[in-house]
């Protein structure tokens, strides 16, 4: 069996675009290499190889007349709540559990025309609502440095397909942390780009106001590449950015000298795990040796906004999750009337997490309690976006963990809630001011699980954040470790 | 106390579809016509993933009814989701503004009681209409062709104190959505839908009484009925010793009465919060200057103009109003160098109207055109034919197509002014009947009416009236 599966974006763009190899040999050995490991991951909910090999043979003729964009026949995973025009979309519920989508999102849209070869729709945690993908419909994935423990979430089948090489680079959606934890636990570059950056049609909402598209890659470069190919103004979109789409590869200069990282005081606190501590002040240590000043920053609102997230998340959710009724499409289970039939439907049809933040949110938009809860919450918001434009007065990027611990044991926090969505401490701050956030792998700690980086940037700011992921990684800080597999 | 001595307060909610060639949020098309689930697509249809993009043609006319109605209009304006379920709401919530919408304040004016009163306006906003539960034996079907179709809701103050004012406030309101080109504005087509609030209270009382809502109002003349009916029934419950219970009330067309929907039916609690899917609407002034200066012109200066310079009464200004075409038509008509403005204006009000209504068709598709219906009243006005001639030969233009020199000329309906022949006539009918001649010359004078009508008859109605009677008298005298 070929080892093609271990290359990269730049790598595979590089050798295809020399008919070195070719897109078919290049797809069929993430497949087999699916084949191999799905057994044991679950990374995947939905595998399609027939699809796949078409798309690959399309590319390769595409390649062979040459001048082909960067992404034609690169075998990409795709998480499950991209509406892929006929294949299944499930979003990792049951009340999608067949749904096959009708279109074709936006983002999904570019990279078909830039002749990506889809090999699967990942993994997940149902309608992106948890931090370890426990909560799929389809069973967990499982973390390809160790099966025992959780590939993170939401976006953990994307993670974990890159970082155990079932295909070349992954899509993901990033609502409070769900790009870039899930990275984080599987050693695996992830961005979250900046509100409005990349389309969202055809994406399923959790929460809109947060909800933002991005990659899973195994370099930093490789993310740069694909993220230029996602982003850019849409007219299905109404909350897009129509800013020009820089080319973020031509950003990596590797240098990063005078750069100013602020280090948020808030971000090192006790109840942290000491060896995820230690890599992230190492890795600042590196990139000061690399001829970056560290800054010290604050966020003082930072301690409210996992309180905040979760009424003004949920909120959105209760009234984005309403269309699954059982009228249109999806699940349906039949009664009398239409009272009954919605929940019965609903009933069956979403897990424990998703009708518990439905009624969270619920609850929060309830007559009463709108001003206690959502209005109140929307202007923490604000101050937590107010802490960052301020902090970004002082620096250019800001450096924190993207996690308090490495991933955690299956089924340790999955009846523990709150516990649970502590893991997003360090995240969710970053969607909620809509700022660009990464994950860049920054070591192992002493039982060998990834731990990650967390670089965030100022609105629109990709390529400041790009540069300093890319000088990190690029500057031989830490040796990266392929999973046991 | 007697019920004179009650006020009644109302006020009206009214939901308008806007005549704009796609959906809100969508570019599917909006039109009538068209199978069941013809016009959708996967955002009107809420298929998940979508996203709403806002059509700038309804914005533009929500802006125009807004200027038409002396709105304030929001240079900052936000949409707000409301949730409930529904089969026919696709994605379990409505888009529409709440708190911040497009328009506010403003007024419309009615006449009352021989002058005008201005009906204030709370709000304007714009919201999507939902589609269409169809029940059939066996089932229900929905049909998401009015999926996504614009809506304004209009809201008024409860300025409204009558039934006959609510009425008078729709027509109005109705003419000004018609003028502005906003909408089609047809109550039976559900294109205009309203609802009634209504309390009473004693007469200079300024508290508000408790209030009930009426619903499945179709036609202005419901609203009407259906407000009487109800300012009835909460002076009657009043004056009983009972309490009026804030409700929701359906309206019975057949047997004429309101009744209560059942409670369950209408307690929602709609949990609005913005939009995240749509940016802030922000309309600049310039914009809205624009839109200002395409204004046509509105049903309330027309009026002036028709009462000023055409020197017609209230009344008459007012039917003729009341749909843009129709004052089109009647301009039209005198525009042809008529003297006789009420003479066209009655024509219009009753020749005209009668014609349109029978047809069922618009009054381009049902009459001659206007500079046709004009010539033939110069044809009057000139002593041509007479206004009998007229009224024979208006139907006969409609159904023809022909023009009006042409039918009078094929119905032989040109009137005689030569005086030879109207004297020979007179002559002939004196001498024939020397009994009435001697009767009349010793004092009936009444009989000078069966002179003309024998002359007339015998000259088959077309001999010019004036002169008959000019002619016939100076003979009748010796």
């Amino acid at each position: 069996m070929s080892d093609l599966f271990r290359l990269t974006i730049a790598e595979a763009r590089d050798q295809l675009a020399r008919r070195e190899i070719s897109a078919v040999e290049l797809t069929r050995s993430c497949l087999d290499r699916i084949a191999d490991l799905e057994r044991r991951l679950n990374a995947f909910i939905t595998v399609c190889p027939r699809e796949a090999m078409e798309q690959a043979e399309a590319a390769d003729a595409r390649l062979a007349k040459g001048a082909a964009p960067a992404l034609c026949g690169i075998p990409l995973a795709i998480k499950d709540i991209y509406l892929t025009r006929g294949l299944r979309t499930t979003c990792a519920s049951k009340i999608l559990g067949n749904f096959v989508a009708p279109y074709d999102g936006t983002v999904i849209a570019k990279l078909r025309a830039a002749g990506a070869v889809f090999v699967g729709k990942a993994n997940m945690d149902e309608f992106a609502m948890g931090s370890s993908s426990e909560n799929s419909a389809f069973g967990p994935t499982r973390n390809p440095y160790d099966l025992r423990r959780v590939a993170g979430g939401s976006s953990g089948g994307s993670a974990a397909a890159v970082a155990a090489d079932e295909c070349i680079a992954s899509l993901g959606t990033d609502t409070g942390g769900s790009i870039r934890e899930p990275a984080s636990f599987c050693g695996v570059v992830g961005i979250k780009p900046t509100y409005s950056r990349v389309s969202r049609f055809g994406v399923i909402a959790f929460a809109s106001s947060l909800d933002q598209v991005g990659p899973f890659t195994k370099t930093v470069r490789d993310a740069a590449i694909l993220l230029r190919d996602l982003a850019g103004k849409d007219t299905h979109d109404s909350t897009c950015s129509a800013r020009p789409v820089p080319n973020y590869e031509a950003a990596l200069t590797g240098d990063i000298k005078g750069l100013r990282i602020g280090v948020p005081r808030e971000y090192f606190v006790s109840g942290m795990d000491r060896e995820v501590e230690d890599a992230v002040r190492a890795a600042l240590t590196h990139m000061k040796g690399l001829g970056a000043k560290l800054v010290e920053i604050s966020l003082p609102h930072s301690e409210y906004a996992i309180a905040t997230y979760y009424i003004l998340a949920t909120a959105e959710a209760s009234a984005n999750l309403a269309r699954y009724d059982g009228i249109r499409y999806g699940l349906r289970v039949e009664a009398d009337n239409n009272i009954d039939l919605y929940n019965r439907t609903r009933a069956r049809g979403f897990g424990a997490e998703v009708k518990r933040r439905i009624m969270l949110g619920t609850f929060a938009l309830s007559s009463g309690y709108y001003d206690a809860y959502y209005l109140k919450a929307q202007k923490v918001r604000t101050l937590i976006r107010q802490d960052f434009e301020k902090a970004f007065t002082q620096c250019d990027i800001i450096a924190t963990p993207v996690a308090p611990t490495t991933a955690f044991n299956l089924g340790e926090k999955i009846n523990d809630p709150l516990q649970m969505y502590l893991s997003d401490i360090f995240t969710i701050s970053v969607n909620m001011a809509g700022l660009p956030g990464m994950s860049v792998p920054c070591g192992y700690d002493s039982k060998g699980m990834p731990i990650g980086l967390q670089i965030i940037g100022a609105p629109f700011s990709e390529e400041t954040m790009l540069r300093a992921g890319d000088a990190y990684e690029g500057s031989g800080a830490i040796k990266r470790q392929r999973p046991p597999l | 106390m007697p019920s004179e001595a009650y006020e009644a307060v109302i006020g009206l909610e009214v939901h308008a579809h806007l005549a704009t060639r796609s959906k809100l949020f969508c570019g599917c098309t909006n039109g009538f016509g068209a199978g069941p689930n013809e016009n959708v697509c996967p955002v009107c249809m809420g298929m998940p993933g979508v996203l709403p993009v806002l059509n700038r043609e309804a914005v533009e006319f929500a802006i125009r009814i807004g200027l038409a109605a002396h709105c304030q209009i929001a240079n900052y304006s936000i949409f707000d989701r409301k949730s409930y379920f529904y089969p026919d709401l696709p994605k379990g919530y409505q888009i529409s503004q709440y708190e911040q919408p497009i328009c506010k304040g403003g007024y419309i004016e009615i006449p009352s009681d021989g002058g005008k009163k201005q009906i204030r306006l709370v709000r304007i906003h714009m919201e999507e209409d939902a589609g269409k539960n169809i029940h059939e034996e066996g089932g229900s079907l929905v049909d998401f062709n009015r999926s996504g179709v614009p809506l304004v809701e209009i809201v008024s103050e409860p300025d409204i104190h009558s039934a006959e004012e609510a009425g008078a406030y729709l027509r109005e309101l109705r003419a000004l959505l018609r003028y502005t080109g906003v909408s089609e504005a047809r109550m039976e087509e559900g294109n205009l839908r309203c609802d009634v609030n209504v309390s009473v209270r004693p007469k200079g009382s300024d508290k508000f009484g408790t209030k009930t809502e009426i619903k499945n109002l179709n036609s202005i003349r419901f609203v009407e009925k259906a407000t009487a009916h109800e300012i009835a029934r909460q002076i009657e419950v009043l004056e009983s010793g009972g309490r009026i219970a804030q409700e929701t009330h359906l309206w019975d067309p057949v047997r004429e009465e309101t009744r209560p929907m059942r409670s369950k039916e209408f307690a929602n609690d709609y949990r609005y919060f913005p939009e995240p899917d749509l940016p802030p609407l922000r309309v600049e002034d310039q914009t809205v200057e624009q839109i200002r200066t395409s204004m046509p012109e509105l049903p309330a200066e027309r009026r002036e103009k028709l009462t000023r310079d055409h020197g017609l009464t209230p009344y008459e200004a007012g039917v003729l109003t009341e749909e843009r075409e129709v004052s089109d038509y009647f301009l039209g008509v005198v525009e042809v160098g008529l003297k006789n403005y009420k003479t066209a204006a009655n024509w219009v009000m009753t020749e005209v109207l009668r014609v349109v209504n029978e047809s069922g068709k618009s009054i381009d598709g049902a009459v001659p055109p206007a500079a046709e219906t004009g010539a033939l009243l110069k044809m009057v006005e000139e002593s041509t034919i007479s206004l009998n001639a007229a009224k024979m030969a208006f139907p006969a233009m409609c159904k023809s197509g022909k023009g009006a020199a042409a039918t009078v000329g094929e119905l032989g309906l040109l009137q005689v002014s030569d005086e030879a022949a109207i004297t020979a006539a007179c002559d002939q009918v004196i001498n024939a009947d020397p009994a009435k001649l001697a009767e009349y010359r010793a004092g009936r004078d009444k009989l000078f009416g069966f002179f003309v009508g024998a002359v007339m008859k015998a000259m088959g109605g077309k001999g010019n009236p004036r002169m008959v009677n000019e002619i016939l008298k100076r003979k009748l005298a010796g």
